[in-house]
């Protein structure tokens, strides 16, 4: 079996962070990831895409990121994925190309990054419709924009973002902005966080200037959003609107990805914020399993800059746990990276308050698919809340939510926040859905290859 | 304090329960049904869902005796439970088969097939030894490293789930009170009186029937019985859906209902632990892919382990206390198969009072007699 | 639906969408082919054969399901072009053994 010092899953700002930590400071480094190139989402293929306009401005600070972390000498394998993770022994079974493999490392970071909050409004199981991250990646990954009438749907920092690059690209969006809550709100939220993030805030502020300059046509205050269409998205309504589509684009922001961390047991807390579950970590990632620490949005959302420093630290914490850096050694190698954290951060209360998910998003009508793998309908899940499944493990085992290939990643969140509803209780309340390996799927031959000899005669 | 009443109390709303607590409740006893909540040990989420007869038994004819009984019930079980529920418990009963790789397991498994017949004497059992190429013809895909098998025609698959489901549901709308996170903390025993204190309230009747799996370890003592059942984990792979292939369940490959294929199973004896072990794993994706080769291309979408509840013999165990009448203690490992004997025959039997006495060499009392060395 | 941008990413890994060729630029996935030729349904679901189309292209939602080489069930979005290849819509269930 392979022996590495530190394995890192994801090969995003957060785990290239920690690679190129661990390098300099002797470790042997294994990185993977399920992707094909280095980069994350907010990077994807960054490489390729780096000189197209409508994404090179947001791009580009990921270039050398992507450069240094190619030529730290850590081992990296791309298309390869984690499909289970043994926290004791530290054993990683990995499969690519349908081969499966395992290695063995001293310390893990997972860096597993974010996935975009599920939007389940009437009709978003029709072809069409789609996460606005979704169209994101088809710029960045082909170039490729969203044909005929396009309109974009949500909240937060994305959806002006991916506005202003589709305009870039000659396709603006119509813009349905859904947030509820005020701006005046959420400064009141915002702490001293406005003067300390006054860089981020004055970026974001530019973006909102650029897509008003490319004719970027904005809708406020939108309500019960619903998909309409005979096969396919052709039409959103709103109360009190309505419009033409041919691609809708949902975006009600973003949470952690917490599948691998919920299956191998670490413990998690509820984020009221951002309203969602994180990983417990301290300063640099340890979490409450002693070989494994999670760094970057995975671990609470926070952008790639705040990912970037978690990493590192991360990967400094490494260092230092295997003997590689001593205590003074690190206090001043982390110095920076916490500097840089708290900066990134600073403006993160205001946009959690001012971007808060409304409260319809987690309590959808009765005949809206919740999970959409199973079919599984709300109204099916509030149905069996009352019978007695108290949790989404009950409720799996009832209806198949969370069941089919995709796991509970996308109805998770839906079907928690539904038992919430029908009983009464707080979500953070609700137990937590625990999945199981293969995280992703394995062919039945690739793991039968990885069994020792048969054993001819034994039943 | 609020002390809730009811004619019976059921501890335990997994397959074992859940049955027998309809069974009372049909048998028009006003039952409370005291379950755990989402994060329990829960066999009933973990069964493969075989209605299974051809293993079982051996050396126990009143096992395979009730078993077979159990399976004959089956088709009446669900066709009652789809009646009242709407919904399908997707049984298939065309028999089944117990695929062997090697001439040793022909040769092992028609040794066993041919006891089990001898010892079930006037009851009758049959079966057949199938050579490779008859089975070939029955089964798409065979592998060539399978080299017979036996048959019979009792065996058949349900889904478990539907069928816990459906017992909840069934439960309820008649009438029932099924209380979920209402863990057993503690309890009180005098002769037709029983109380419970849980975290969801305290519960008096004169019956109770301890039905808590792997927890009747500590229960039954509580109430003058005994249950001295172990965890033993098993592990399971599923796979994606696949249109309709294998007419018939093995002992551990099974297209579901939703065309899933099941490929178990491990017996581990690794206590409490719950995790998943990618060496027994693959273990069980190799001996599905020697049996059907085809099967080495189907994604695995799911996977888990879960804990079976055995005695120390591996049969059932069913008992009564004498110190204490109206406490009953059921503990299996085939919550699925013996669904239909426990809500049509032993629930009966716990409403007029007192086990049948066919349902005595199940007794606890069997692990009092030192073992012979 | 989707268009492409040549000016940006010239299209030069030629594949082939439910039989017919289509261009697409190199390190786009199987599903953006599936995108870039037109589709919007890109699969029927294996639950009861409704249309649906890729949701996330990140990996997450399984809804990008596509036969792939020959392959069936793979998720489209994480599967880079390649020249020649060949992709088709995932129908419902996969056939077992065929």
């Amino acid at each position: 079996m392979t022996r590495r010092d530190l394995a890192v899953i994801g090969a995003g700002p957060a785990g290239m962070g920690a690679a190129i930590e661990a390098r300099a400071r002797g470790l042997s480094v294994l990185v993977l990831d399920e992707n094909a190139g280095p980069g994350g989402q907010v990077f994807r293929a960054a490489l390729a895409c780096g000189r197209d306009p409508a994404v090179a401005p947001e791009i580009a600070p990921g270039l050398p990121l992507i450069e240094a972390f190619l030529a730290c000498g850590a081992e990296y394998r791309p298309a390869t994925t984690l499909w289970h993770l043994d926290p004791e022994e530290g054993v990683l079974s990995l499969v690519s190309g349908g081969v499966a493999t395992e290695v063995a490392a001293r310390r893990v970071v997972l860096a597993t990054g974010a996935q975009e909050r599920p939007v389940p409004i009437p009709g978003w199981t029709l072809p069409g419709v789609m996460g606005a991250g979704a169209a994101q990646i088809m710029l960045k990954t082909a170039g490729a924009v969203p044909a005929g009438r396009t309109v974009l749907a949500g909240q937060g920092p994305l959806v002006w973002l991916l506005a202003v690059q589709l305009a870039r690209a000659g396709a603006p969006p119509l813009v349905l902005e859904t947030r509820t809550v005020s701006i005046a709100s959420a400064l009141a939220r915002a702490g001293g966080g406005l003067l300390a993030g006054r860089r981020m805030l004055a970026k974001g502020l530019a973006l909102m200037a650029e897509a008003r300059r490319l004719g970027v046509r904005v809708v406020a205050g939108v309500r019960g959003l619903r998909a309409e269409g005979a096969g396919r998205v052709e039409r959103v309504a709103w109360e009190g609107g309505g419009a033409p589509c041919d691609t809708l684009l949902l975006h009600e922001g973003v949470i952690p990805s917490v599948h691998v961390s919920r299956a191998i047991g670490l413990d998690h807390a509820w984020d009221a914020a951002q309203a969602c579950w994180r990983p417990v970590t301290d300063a640099f990632g340890a979490t409450s399993c002693p070989r494994v620490a999670v760094a970057g949005d995975g671990a609470g959302i926070g952008g790639w800059e705040a990912a970037l420093a978690a990493g590192r630290l991360a990967g400094l914490d490494a260092a230092r746990r295997l003997g590689a850096l001593d205590e003074a050694g690190f206090a001043a190698a982390a110095a920076g990276p916490l500097a840089a954290r708290r900066a990134a951060l600073a403006l993160r209360p205001f946009l959690d308050a001012l971007y808060a998910p409304p409260a319809a998003i987690l309590s959808p009508h009765d005949e809206t698919i919740a999970c959409r793998c199973e079919e599984v309908t709300a109204g099916a899940i509030r149905r069996a809340a009352r019978i007695g499944a108290t949790g989404p493990n009950q409720m799996k085992a009832y209806l198949r939510c969370g069941m089919g290939p995709c796991q509970g990643r996308l109805c998770g969140p839906t079907v928690a926040a539904l038992i919430a509803e029908a009983r009464g209780i707080a979500p953070e309340a609700v137990p937590p859905l625990r999945p199981r390996a293969p995280y992703k799927p394995i062919t039945v031959g690739a793991l039968a290859a990885t069994a020792a000899p048969a054993q001819q005669g034994v039943a | 304090m609020n002390i809730r009443l009811s004619d019976a109390i059921v501890v335990g709303g997994g397959l074992v329960g859940a049955a027998i607590a309809l069974g009372l409740r049909d048998a028009g006893l006003d039952t409370v049904l005291l379950d755990e909540g989402d994060i329990a040990h829960r066999a009933s989420r973990g069964n493969f869902g075989l209605v299974w007869v051809q293993s079982k038994g051996l050396g126990a004819p009143w096992y395979q005796r009730w078993t077979r009984g159990s399976a004959g019930e089956w088709s009446a079980l669900a066709a009652d439970l789809a009646a009242r529920t709407g919904l399908d418990l997707a049984l298939r009963q065309p028999g089944g088969v117990h695929l062997c790789l090697s001439e040793e397991e022909f040769a092992d498994r028609a040794a066993r097939m041919a006891q089990m017949q001898a010892e079930a004497g006037n009851h009758g059992f049959e079966y057949r030894m199938i050579r490779r190429d008859e089975l070939a013809a029955m089964l798409p895909g065979l592998g060539p490293a399978v080299v017979g098998a036996s048959f019979t025609p009792y065996d058949g698959h349900a889904s478990p789930l539907a069928l816990l489901q459906a017992l909840h549901r069934a439960f309820t709308e008649g009438g029932g009170a099924y209380v979920p996170e209402a863990k057993v903390r503690g309890g009180s025993a005098a002769p037709r009186d029983f109380r419970v204190e849980t975290a969801a309230g305290a519960f008096a009747a004169p019956r109770i029937v301890l039905a808590a799996g792997l927890g009747n370890a500590e229960l039954a003592p509580l109430f003058g019985l005994r249950a001295p059942v172990r965890p033993q984990r098993g592990q399971i792979l599923v796979t994606e859906r696949a249109r309709p292939v294998l007419p018939m369940p093995t002992t551990t490959i099974r297209q579901t209902g939703e065309g899933t294929i099941m490929l178990g199973d491990s017996m581990e004896e690794v206590g409490f632990d719950t995790g998943q072990s990618p060496p027994v794993m693959a273990q069980i994706a190799q001996r599905a892919a020697l049996s059907f080769p085809w099967i080495a291309d189907l994604n695995i979408v799911r996977a888990w382990s879960a804990l079976r509840v055995m005695a120390p013999d591996g049969l059932p165990i069913y008992d009564q206390s004498e110190r204490f009448p109206g406490a009953f203690t059921a503990n299996c490992h085939s919550g699925v198969t013996l669904a239909g004997a426990h809500a049509r025959l032993l629930a009966p039997m716990i409403a007029a009072g007192s086990l049948d006495p066919v349902l005595a060499p199940f007794s606890a009392r069997r692990f009092d007699v030192p073992a012979a060395a | 639906m989707f268009r492409p941008r040549p000016e940006a990413r010239p299209a030069t890994v030629s594949v082939l969408v439910e039989g017919r060729a289509v261009a697409v630029p190199e390190g786009a996935s199987a599903a953006a082919a599936m995108l870039l030729a037109g589709l919007i349904a890109t699969r029927e679901s294996a639950v009861s054969g409704a249309p649906r189309g890729p949701l996330c292209l990140m990996g997450v939602c399984f809804d990008c399901l596509a036969e792939i080489d020959g392959v069936p069930n793979r998720q489209a979005c994480m599967v880079p072009v390649a020249p020649g290849m060949r992709i088709l819509r995932q129908r419902g269930a996969r056939e077992a053994l065929r």
